[in-house]
């Protein structure tokens, strides 16, 4: 399940790819969602790209992909690999923990 | 614990129980892990957790066809998998056949941020799949509290324990939690609050060098469980916890009786030896003949044909080989036949439960029927008295159940009271034959007696112990106003009993001769006056003739004299002359 986002105007900067992991429906997982759209609306200027991966559909990928909490956001790229766990309502965190300076404030 | 205090008034169906099929734990546990349940496994670090923990998924795939799944916090599958290599269990193999599954739970405080709320749905997630994939029955968290320092968020972290052991409940696994100990609680995160099933402890402690490891049932919910802290080994099988077998006084008992190897001693024990299946304590110091004595019996019951495992602390195979040879023992076609086991190692070796094991699995695979411990006492060296007495005691209830019979060498320290058995295990024994020595007129020699024997009417006499090259005689030792006598005083005492009795003889013989002398002067004497007689009675014969001589003249001469004076008297004459014709 994936869900192609935003794709900024600057074509240079590098791009960030972000992978959401969530179980199903919960009002965490919803939470996350809408968190992390809002953010990536608001406050990144870098291309980007989100990925959302529902581990109750697809319940190996946790193994594969070392996830024990949810809601778990992943940022790929760039490297190094980041986590941040938690449903995202911390906004100032998860901009800081993403490391993507922002320019609309 | 056991709670006893309410007896349920109707039948409960008992507890159940998922065996480990892990050496011992199951006779404590009293079967097994509870099933469905969670225990935790808990001890410091090295205390051997995760061996357990393994060995209870590995046996649970193999022996009990309950697969398992392993949840590695702290190592990976490559990892645990070359760890356990050594101890022949290849999980690879058991993961490649879906008997197991593992997967290695990977966390890094220092990549996560948290940012809100969340949960560990996504283990969940994960053992879910597990299970599923290979039908897990069993499951192992090792160690779980790795999430503590992954997630700084303790209340949610309790929560989801919480939840994590009423999903494991829920599906009925049996579960083993590893977690560290911690000050002052049992593990650092305080996990047996949420689990109160089962928790055992282990313990690993250095003494004199030497590893001892120890496990205790701290607690098991609704069922009877040994309480005590009990020795354990890791070795390339696997775990093993001591005791082996369970401690009860239940041993069949044998009326047969076997020799001792020494026709003296068995002429001692009511002329039949000991009974077979029996433990035997030879004590005495040094140099007393303990080895000679046992290694007599050793080569009596392999001529028998019976198997025996000979566990030797003091000298090798071959030192005791030659060293027998000196007594017209030979061992060697004993164990070229495989008929004796001589197992030597040295007793700071290893620990006193490894010495234990190691003789466990001995005797299991060379199922002897007699077994000699050459000399127990060497074992003092590497423990305390306690110990060796509890493991003695052990090794003396396996033997006794096996119908082993079993010899126990003990050396007696020079000056100590010879009846105390350092180790006080006398009383455990059957058959106490005490070596001493005794020093009289500037040598040493060997005594031996019987001090007690269950169950026969033995000698009390004190013997006289010596070594020949026809093997071990016992002679009676001398006992006389001076004491015991041994040795070259015993041989000086028969001397002069010898020497007294030739006196003896000597005037015993003159005195024959007196006898006989004096007979032959009496028959001489006989003689004579026999000659006597033969010449008295000859002339008495000679007289008798004269006389008739002289008659037969003087009637000749009457009648001459008649016929020249008439006939008047012719018919009286005529019949005296026919009574003498009819004589002539």
């Amino acid at each position: 399940m994936k869900r192609k986002s935003k794709t900024a105007a600057r074509p240079s900067e590098e791009i960030v790819e972000l992978r959401l992991y969530v179980a199903g429906q919960t009002p965490k997982s919803l939470a996350a969602i809408s968190n992390l759209n809002k953010i990536c609306n608001d406050y990144l200027d870098a291309q980007f790209r989100i990925e959302v991966i529902d581990l109750a559909k697809n319940p190996a990928l946790a193994r594969d992909h070392q996830i024990l909490a949810i809601p778990t956001l992943v940022r790929r790229l760039p490297v190094p690999m980041r986590k941040i766990i938690g449903d995202l309502s911390d906004t100032e965190r998860v901009v800081v923990c993403l490391e993507v300076r922002n320019s609309k404030t | 614990m056991a709670n006893k205090r309410k007896a349920p008034a109707r039948e409960l169906t008992p507890l159940r129980k998922a065996p480990t099929g892990i050496r011992g734990l199951d006779d404590i546990t009293g079967g097994g892990l509870p099933k469905g349940r969670t225990t935790i496994v808990c001890g410091g670090p090295g205390c051997g957790k995760t061996m357990l923990g393994i060995e209870f998924l590995v046996r649970g795939a193999l022996e009990f066809d309950e697969p398992g799944v392993l949840m590695a916090f702290e190592e990976t599958p490559e990892d645990i998998a070359s760890n356990v290599a050594s101890l022949d269990f290849d999980i690879q193999d058991l993961a490649d056949r879906k008997k197991l599954f593992l997967d290695y739970v990977h966390v890094e405080p220092s990549e996560i941020q948290e940012t809100g709320e969340y949960d560990l749905e996504g283990l969940f997630i994960r053992l879910q799949n597990a299970v599923e994939t290979v039908g897990a029955k069993r499951v192992m968290f090792d160690t779980v509290e790795a999430l503590f320092s992954g997630f700084s968020n303790p209340g949610i972290l309790r929560a989801e324990f919480r939840r994590l052991f009423r999903w494991l409940k829920d599906r009925e696994l049996t579960t083993v939690l590893t977690a560290e100990r911690g000050d002052g609680s049992l593990t650092r995160q305080g996990l047996e609050e949420y689990v109160s099933d089962c928790v055992i402890l282990l313990d690993h402690r250095i003494r004199d060098q030497i590893s001892a490891r120890r496990l205790r049932i701290v607690k098991y919910r609704g069922t009877k469980h040994g309480a005590d802290e009990y020795p354990f080994v890791i070795d390339e099988q696997g775990m093993s916890i001591l005791p082996l077998t369970s401690l009860q006084l239940q041993h069949k008992v044998s009326d047969e009786r076997v020799s001792t190897g020494v026709p003296d001693l068995d002429a001692m024990l009511e002329g039949k030896g000991f009974y077979r299946g029996s433990s035997i304590l030879i004590s005495g110091t040094a140099g007393s003949g303990k080895t000679s004595l046992a290694v007599s019996f050793a080569d009596a019951a392999c001529r028998r044909g019976e198997r025996g495992l000979y566990i030797d602390f003091e000298e090798s195979k071959d030192q005791v080989a030659r060293n027998m040879k000196s007594i017209g023992i030979d061992l060697e076609p004993w164990s070229a036949k495989g008929l004796l086991f001589h197992e030597a190692w040295r007793p700071t070796q290893s620990g006193l439960e490894m010495h234990l094991l190691r003789i466990h699995k001995l005797v299991e695979k060379v199922k002897p029927q007699f077994v000699i411990v050459d000399p127990i006492t060497s074992l003092i060296e590497s423990s305390n008295d306690k110990e060796v007495y509890s493991m003695l005691l052990r090794m003396i209830d396996f033997l006794k159940n096996l119908g082993i019979t079993a010899i126990f060498v003990s050396l007696t320290a020079g000056g100590e009271n010879l009846e105390n058995t350092r180790l006080g295990i006398s009383s455990l024994t059957d058959t106490w034959i005490l070596l001493r020595d005794v020093e009289l007129n500037g040598e040493r020699n060997r005594c031996l007696y019987v001090l007690k024997s269950r169950g026969m009417a033995h000698s009390n006499q004190l013997r006289e112990f010596v070594m020949t090259v026809h093997g071990i005689q016992l002679i009676p030792a001398y006992i006389g106003s001076g004491g015991v006598l041994t040795g070259s005083s015993r041989l000086a005492q028969e001397v002069r009993e010898r020497e007294q009795a030739r006196l003896q003889q000597q005037d015993i013989e003159q005195r024959q001769r007196q006898a006989e002398r004096k007979r032959l002067a009496l028959q001489a004497e006989i003689a004579s006056l026999q000659a006597q007689f033969a010449e008295v009675e000859k002339e008495s014969e000679e007289l008798g003739r004269e006389k008739l001589e002289r008659e037969r003249a003087q009637n000749l001469d009457r009648r001459n004299m008649a016929k020249s004076r008439g006939s008047d008297e012719k018919s009286s004459a005529s019949a005296r002359i026919g009574g003498h014709i009819d004589e002539a």
